[in-house]
């Protein structure tokens, strides 16, 4: 197996602005199993908020950026489905909708390299224990672009089951949205709040404290209903979990 | 006017009786698919093949429609070509008053509803009769459907029981045995003595001719055989080359649709024959908006669709706001795609918006359709070719592009935001509010802690 010895390390502007604990989660574990981590700052969104909301046309420069910041990287690691997904699936078809041909051709050749934390921990290097310890009930929540668009499939869960104190709780119907899916949640309040809803009462009924995810942006949506409901669970990325040696 | 996706869509989500109905029911049909797909190796493959056929004819579609019309005149069938609705309307109500028919008996069919095609016929004197018993349910009630495949599916038996005691004036509880047998004796008179049926068709075969009815109650069979005269209205896009081609597609489509290894009436008939049948078969083809939806190279893989409804019954939107909301006789993820093609963009603007992008559909899709893929591609038109997306979202996004653009804009909005200021906060809207807690801006970016930390 080969070991990556440098990963630059993808935030995404959520993590980055709103959920920073994530990132510092992120590189702890990547450095403790013997990754370098490397952080170009001059990252900021990989423009997944725009493409699926019809305004692809607006973020052709961003894709441009990805490749200069990171085309010269040995793997790309990033603490968030949706944004891995939106380089390895997306990038292509927005280069080619921008009717360059030279970038769609770059974003080929790096797209393979972009990989979600659990692909790269689980799938690259082949490590499931990572050292952590927590003593709390979690479940966790399979995210749909993880799950569809990577197909990451059980990474993340071999990584939580090797978790030390760890009480996993299966999520029924986990494979269900949680409703956040980008600015539906704010076009379609309703019915992805009935989404949310259902989600929210599956995670209860498994009386776990703690709901992890390998996405800021759904935890966002399920940990913002959580609160709201006062429910007494917290949401924590699977990185989080990862990073801990005490918990 | 229509209300639109998130509007019409509250009604829905306010209706505890439609949400348990359509919860129980798309949950019953998911495992019963999953079960009966998950017994067939070469499911993937199949597929494939699904998705190959489809593509392949839609891209020498005027070919192939060509053949089909020479083949079923061939058969002794009457090939009528219809630019619209309208036409395809006209044509029905010709033959049935040439007939002397003030009534005619349908099988299910979508395509009837997509054209408005029991209205046009009353108002040119006809009265249309539904057989299919869900179709007839609705139809006594005045209501739409608001499923593919189970047009009544928002209604559970104990509401059944309650419009056929209504309209036909029968006795009866909501035993499905007894339903059945109400709506048997309603239309068995009609089956006898109605002298026009009116069908769609699943496939129909360039090659031979043949048009192609699958369903469950045997109802269809008995429009297609019993009547004197048979006219199927027929949607370009339902041709396929070759009848061996319906070893792929038989085998795709009641598996995706009613979770049955095979569906227990599937009508095959092609032209007429003498002493068998009726004696006057007409194909009408209707374009309605599909040559189009051909035009657009992403979009046009929704004319693949076979309309077996695997996509609503996984939607986790269709199944909390059931069908009405899409207000198109093709709801769910399908009708997303294919309703605002079909009617123009501007006609129904917030359909593609109507997904999580998810992706559940892609996934039981038969013929693969890539239906995330294209609500962004629709998405996309939508905002470029309409004006449907407001001033104050495409200012949002045109600013936070600007944001995106450079460290230097990016890094200022970070810490407007957290001030509480600039294009970062702002984004976080009172729709989200309304059921969900904003996280809080920490005092420190990750960029930050880390140039904090490393440098």
């Amino acid at each position: 197996m080969m070991s990556p010895v440098r990963a630059s390390l993808f935030i995404t502007c959520l993590a980055d602005t709103l959920f920073p604990q994530t990132g510092r989660a992120t590189v702890a574990v990547l450095e403790r199993v013997g990754v370098e981590v490397d952080f170009p700052l001059e990252q900021t969104c990989c423009g997944q908020m725009h493409a699926n909301t019809g305004y692809g046309h607006e973020v052709g420069g961003l894709v441009r950026r990805f490749v200069r910041v990171f085309g010269d990287a040995e793997v790309v690691v990033t603490p968030s489905g949706s944004c891995a997904a939106m380089v390895r699936e997306g990038y292509e078809r927005l280069a080619a909708e921008a009717g360059d041909e030279a970038l769609a051709a770059q974003v080929r050749e790096l797209a393979p390299r972009v990989l979600e934390l659990s692909e790269l921990l689980v799938g690259r290097l082949g490590v499931e224990d990572v050292g952590a310890s927590f003593h709390h009930r979690v479940t966790y929540h399979p995210t749909c672009h993880s799950l569809r668009l990577l197909k990451v499939g059980d990474a993340p869960l071999s990584l939580l089951r090797a978790v030390r104190g760890i009480d996993l709780v299966e999520l029924p119907e986990a494979q269900q949205c949680c409703g956040f899916g980008g600015t539906f949640a704010v076009k379609n309040s309703d019915t992805s709040t009935a989404m949310l809803t259902d989600k929210l009462r599956r995670i209860l009924d498994t009386r776990a404290d703690v709901c992890t995810a390998a996405d800021s942006s759904c935890l966002m949506h399920i940990g913002g209903g959580l609160q709201r409901s006062k429910a007494g669970v917290r949401v924590m990325h699977l990185a989080e979990i990862l990073a801990c040696e005490d918990g | 006017m229509k209300a639109g996706f998130p509007k019409a869509a509250r009604v829905a989500l306010a209706d505890s009786q439609l949400r348990r109905n359509i919860g129980h029911a798309t949950s019953t049909i998911r495992a019963k698919r999953a079960r009966v797909v998950g017994e067939v190796d070469d499911w993937e493959a199949l597929r494939d093949a699904g998705a190959e056929i489809k593509e392949r004819t839609l891209r020498h579609l005027d070919v192939h429609l060509e053949r089909l019309e020479e083949s079923v005149t061939r058969a002794g069938g009457t090939v009528h070509w219809a630019r619209d609705g309208a036409e395809a309307c006209r044509v029905v109500a010709e033959v049935a008053r040439a007939h002397g028919s003030d009534e005619v008996i349908k099988v299910k069919s979508l395509l009837s509803d997509e054209i408005g095609l029991n209205d046009a016929l009353a108002r040119a004197g006809v009265h249309a009769v539904e057989t299919d018993l869900a179709e007839l349910i609705i139809q006594l009630d005045g209501d739409s459907q608001s499923h593919i495949l189970v047009p009544a599916i928002h209604r559970n038996r104990a509401e059944i029981a309650g419009i056929f005691r209504r309209e036909l004036g029968v006795e009866v509880s909501d035993d499905p045995g007894e339903l059945t047998a109400a709506a048997r004796a309603h239309l068995r008179e009609k089956f006898l003595s109605v002298k026009v049926g009116v069908s769609g068709a699943n496939f129909a075969v360039a090659e031979t001719g043949h048009v192609v009815v699958v369903e469950s109650e045997g109802n269809g069979r008995m429009c297609t055989t019993l009547p004197e005269v048979l006219l199927s209205v027929v949607g370009i896009e339902k041709v396929l080359p070759r009848w061996q081609d319906l070893e792929v597609m038989l085998q795709l489509l009641p598996r995706s649709s009613t979770g049955e290894r095979m569906n227990p009436y599937t009508s095959i008939w092609s032209g007429v024959s003498g002493g068998d049948g009726p004696r006057e078969f007409h194909l009408v083809l209707l374009d309605g908006g599909r040559t189009n939806v051909l035009a657009d190279t992403v979009g046009r893989a929704a004319l693949r669709c076979i309309r077996c409804s695997a996509c609503l019954n996984v939607c986790p939107v269709y199944e909390r706001t059931g069908g009405h909301a899409y207000e198109s006789i093709y709801p769910g993820p399908i009708g997303a795609i294919l309703t605002p093609q079909l009617r123009g963009l501007d006609q129904a603007p917030t359909l593609p918006w109507a997904s999580s992008l998810c992706g559940a559909c892609y996934e039981v899709c038969p013929v693969k359709i890539d239906i995330p893929s294209i609500l962004i591609h629709l998405r996309g038109r939508v905002v470029r070719e309409t004006k449907a997306e407001g001033l104050s979202e495409r200012a949002a996004m045109g600013a936070m592009a600007r944001v995106f653009a450079s460290r230097r804009t990016y890094e200022a909005a970070q810490r407007m935001a957290k001030l509480g200021r600039g294009p970062l906060a702002s984004a976080a809207l009172r729709p989200w509010t309304r059921s969900r807690e904003l996280p809080t801006v920490p005092d420190q970016t990750f960029r930050d802690w880390w140039r904090e930390q490393r440098s």
